[in-house]
């Protein structure tokens, strides 16, 4: 296990480094540069600002003194926002966008394993085709369209729930995370019943239903650890793009999480910002794939003996 | 029916005792305005920013020498009470204002608005908007590093409230140029104690540390939340600020900007999101505000390129647009067809330029550049950064050169960065543009298609244009300065580097709880005027 581990992440270490080496350039081979407006500054303005973030230096040479500043955990200070290092927005956003993740996930999870394991159980009634199709709609349906339409009837037509914010006016939380957690809802419905469904059909099952186990037991005891494997597995990168992904519901619902400076930040040519941002969300999605790894190896004792 | 109310009782449940006033109702009595502000401001430090947003935050905050006037019109006493200009125009001498005061309690005096002149035109600093002061004698040599002696800068302090200000030619808008954010000044101390003259990453601007001379003060910033500012109680005009306090939110997305001020949280909108505005319009919404701006939304022209050095051709596009008819029916929201660069009505000054719609003539100046009815014309490009207003409007503009010339147009959308560096580098032909002024004059304009201007960016070249800024320039008298100005316009117009499409207009919406609040042509209010009233 610990071994496992260990060499996960040793794995790691270079794979963020690669990323970090291949966004540096890959940013600058974008047309445009952090300083450029419409209103263009005078030449004089533009070298100054260029010296002033040793933009002036051969570009190796930029290369080098970043990477020897990312090493000491040094993201630099943010281009667009005089006065802000990456680190600290990182940091101010972070914890909004682990917040809104985490309701979010939780919506997913109630909602969706429930559904999925009630149609499961529920096999071919109406109590599986239901849940099933509006699972089907919910993947289909983008958070875009959502969010709007929650707020439109919740917020302007029933007046019962903020428009938007985040912790600034009561309940402002709840159609963000209802908003953000939908479309997981409806992925992990399908896979808790995917799972379930190949669960049920095993001989333990059968042994466990012949003996004389009620049926909740026989589904609460023995089936859901085996079925509910594929929605663990599921969660790590589901976590991770919950948290890159938050953007578009951070947008609707004006909330202060990490999803905006990452998109913004690519607009703005904000390359310090890009660049911290796209090595932290990386590292994240590193640390949570790991994660599920490690649940899913406790939870399958066959892949804890194959590991 | 039943059913209906289960998920009602539900979230009631979940809000709990929640407040039921919405921000804008509760405003009546807090005095607390809550103002959609686009984006997130890129800091508070006048003399490092720049951006609209930025501009909202600063004047609440900071005050100048002078403060624009909220009606519109000559700016009004600020830090400075009154002021002489010398017979030459080229002298002026503020007398500061005895009551004017720095945030932390320190007197405001003549010194510190040397000091913070001195700071923007520092090149180590990297200032954005230095040029706003090259009109001083000396400031441009300092800026860029031709002297390091700041006493060669014509800017002095007689004594504690007397400040003298000599320009290298005489400049009747120097007084409106006060009211920008560029010019206001910084406390020293709180500067250096948080950083060197030359630091933009100085922490002064964070709540706390803040110290400025505005009405209000800062109170505190939470980053892409929210930014609130309070009344300040050592202002110099303190009794007639009637708000307690406004909160400024960086709302992006004009959609739910738009939402927001439908549920009340709103007092008043950055913008009207583009397919709201015409049916707002339709509606008679009350809310809805369509104010005169200065600005104007044009097409450059790459006068480099080999066919549109012509200006026969450049006169045949633009005579071929039918101006009307792209604002009332693709932009629709009240933007006013434009005949000239300056828009009308900035600081009197009335262009009589004119744009005929006349395909005909168009068709025969195009046959005279050798092109007659299209044929032989190659393919040109238009190139708009991506967005679905500028997309219409380009495709309206195809279409009509289409038909009224016969000639064939691609349009190329890009990012907005590839867009500004495409254009920088002239690798365009013909580009979607817009400028919005800094100061309410027609030099705002006029000044930028001079050659050697960055802003140009057309590669139009014009000797006789540039004499005639130069003459407007040298001369005090209004009249006859504005004449100049006048001949440049009808020069410009009829070389058509620039095609003019139309004059912005301000969109936004506006609770008519929020009283003092005036129209003017470089949208700004200033918060010691506003206050709220049912």
């Amino acid at each position: 296990m610990l071994q496992v581990i260990l060499k996960r992440i040793a794995i790691a270490i270079p794979v963020i480094l690669v990323v970090a080496s291949l966004t540096f350039f890959l940013v600058r081979m974008a047309p445009g540069g952090p300083f450029d407006a419409e209103k263009v500054v005078p030449p004089q303005v533009m070298k100054n600002l260029n010296a002033v973030y040793n933009l002036d230096a051969p570009l190796i040479i930029q290369y080098r003194d970043y990477m020897f500043n990312l090493i000491q955990g040094d993201f630099g200070p943010s281009f667009r926002y005089p006065g802000r290092s990456v680190t600290e927005m990182i940091f101010t956003g972070l914890p909004v966008t682990f917040e809104l993740a985490f309701y979010a996930i939780i919506v997913a999870m109630v909602i969706g394993s429930l559904a999925g394991v009630i149609a499961a159980v529920k096999r071919n009634t109406l109590l599986d085709y239901i849940p099933m199709t509006i699972a089907m709609i919910g993947i289909c349906m983008p958070t875009f369209l959502l969010g709007p339409l929650l707020v439109l009837y919740f917020g302007i037509h029933l007046e019962v729930l903020p428009v938007s914010g985040w912790d600034s006016l009561a309940g402002d939380k709840i159609l963000p995370s209802i908003t953000l957690g939908a479309a997981y809802a409806a992925y992990i419905a399908r896979l808790s019943r995917g799972g379930m469904l190949e669960t049920l059909s095993q001989d333990y099952i059968r042994t466990a239903r012949a003996k004389g186990l009620p049926e909740y037991k026989v589904i609460i005891n023995h089936a859901l650890q085996g079925g509910l494997v594929p929605v663990v597995s599921f969660l790590g990168p589901a976590v991770a793009g919950l948290i890159g992904g938050s953007f578009v519901v951070e947008t609707i619902f004006q909330i202060p999480g990490l999803g905006r400076f990452y998109v913004e930040a690519a607009f703005n040519r904000d390359y310090t910002m890009i660049l911290g941002t796209t090595i932290f969300f990386s590292t994240l999605i590193i640390f949570f794939n790991l994660l599920s790894d490690i649940a899913v190896l406790l939870m399958n004792p066959r892949a804890r003996s194959e590991a | 029916m039943k059913n209906k109310h289960i998920p009602l009782l539900f979230l009631f449940f979940l809000i709990g005792c929640g407040e039921t006033v919405s921000p804008v109702d509760a405003g009546l009595d807090t005095q607390i305005l809550h103002f959609g502000n686009g984006s997130e401001p890129q800091g508070l430090d006048p003399h490092i920013v720049t951006g609209v947003p930025e501009h909202h935050l600063l004047i609440s905050m900071c005050e100048g020498l002078t403060i624009a006037n909220p009606k519109g019109g000559e700016n009004l006493p600020g830090v400075a009470e009154s002021w002489t200009i010398s017979p030459d125009g080229k002298i002026y001498t503020f007398y500061l204002n005895k009551k004017a005061k720095w945030s932390n309690g320190d007197p405001l005096v003549a010194d510190d608005f040397v000091w913070s002149w001195m700071r923007i035109l520092t090149p180590s600093l990297g200032s954005q908007y230095p040029d706003m002061l090259y009109y001083v004698k000396g400031a441009a040599d300092f800026h860029q590093a031709k002297t390091n002696d700041f006493s060669t800068v014509g800017v002095k302090a007689i004594n504690d409230h007397e400040l003298q200000v000599e320009l290298k030619n005489p400049t009747p808008f120097f007084i409106r140029l006060l009211s920008h954010y560029s010019t206001y000044p910084v406390h020293k101390e709180t500067i250096l104690k948080h950083g060197s003259i030359d630091d933009r990453n100085g922490l002064w601007t964070r709540p706390g540390n803040f110290v400025c001379n505005g009405p209000m003060n800062l109170k505190s910033w939470e980053l892409n939340k929210q930014i609130t500012v309070e009344k300040n109680p050592l202002y110099w005009d303190a009794n007639k600020v009637k708000l307690n306090e406004i909160r400024y939110y960086p709302v992006s997305n004009e959609s739910t900007e738009d939402r927001m001020f439908r549920a009340g949280q709103l007092h008043v909108t950055n913008v009207v999101p583009l397919e709201k505005c015409p049916v707002y319009i339709e509606n008679n919404n009350p809310n809805l505000r369509i104010e005169p701006y200065m600005g104007t939304y044009f097409y450059r022209v790459n006068t480099l390129h080999p066919v549109l050095k012509d200006k026969k051709v450049r006169l045949a596009l633009a005579y071929a647009l039918n101006r009307n008819q792209i604002v009332d029916k693709v932009s629709k929201c009240g933007q006013k067809a434009a005949y000239s660069f300056t828009p009308p009505g900035s600081a009197g000054y009335e262009p009589d330029t004119e744009i005929p719609f006349d395909p005909s003539l168009a068709k025969t100046l195009l046959a005279e550049a050798g092109y007659k009815d299209g044929i032989g014309f190659p393919v040109l490009e238009i190139l708009f950064n991506t967005q679905e207003g500028h997309r219409k409007i380009a495709l309206a503009v195809q279409q009509m050169w289409q038909e009224n010339l016969g000639i064939s147009v691609q349009l190329v959308n890009q990012d907005w960065k590839v867009y500004l560096a495409r254009e920088m580098t002239g690798d365009f032909q013909i580009s979607r543009a817009g400028w919005i002024g800094d100061y309410e004059d027609p030099n705002t304009f006029l000044d930028t298609l001079r050659p050697n201007r960055g802003n140009n960016k057309t590669g139009w070249e014009n000797k006789e244009y540039d004499q005639l800024l130069e003459l407007a320039n040298s001369t005090n008298e209004q009249s006859l300065r504005y004449d100049y100005l006048m001949q440049a316009e009808r020069l410009l117009i009829s070389e058509m580097p620039i095609i003019p499409i139309y004059t912005y207009v301000r969109q936004y919406q506006l609770s008519s709880d929020v009283k003092g609040w005036h129209p003017n042509l470089l949208d700004t209010h200033h918060p010691k005027f506003i206050y709220l009233e049912r």
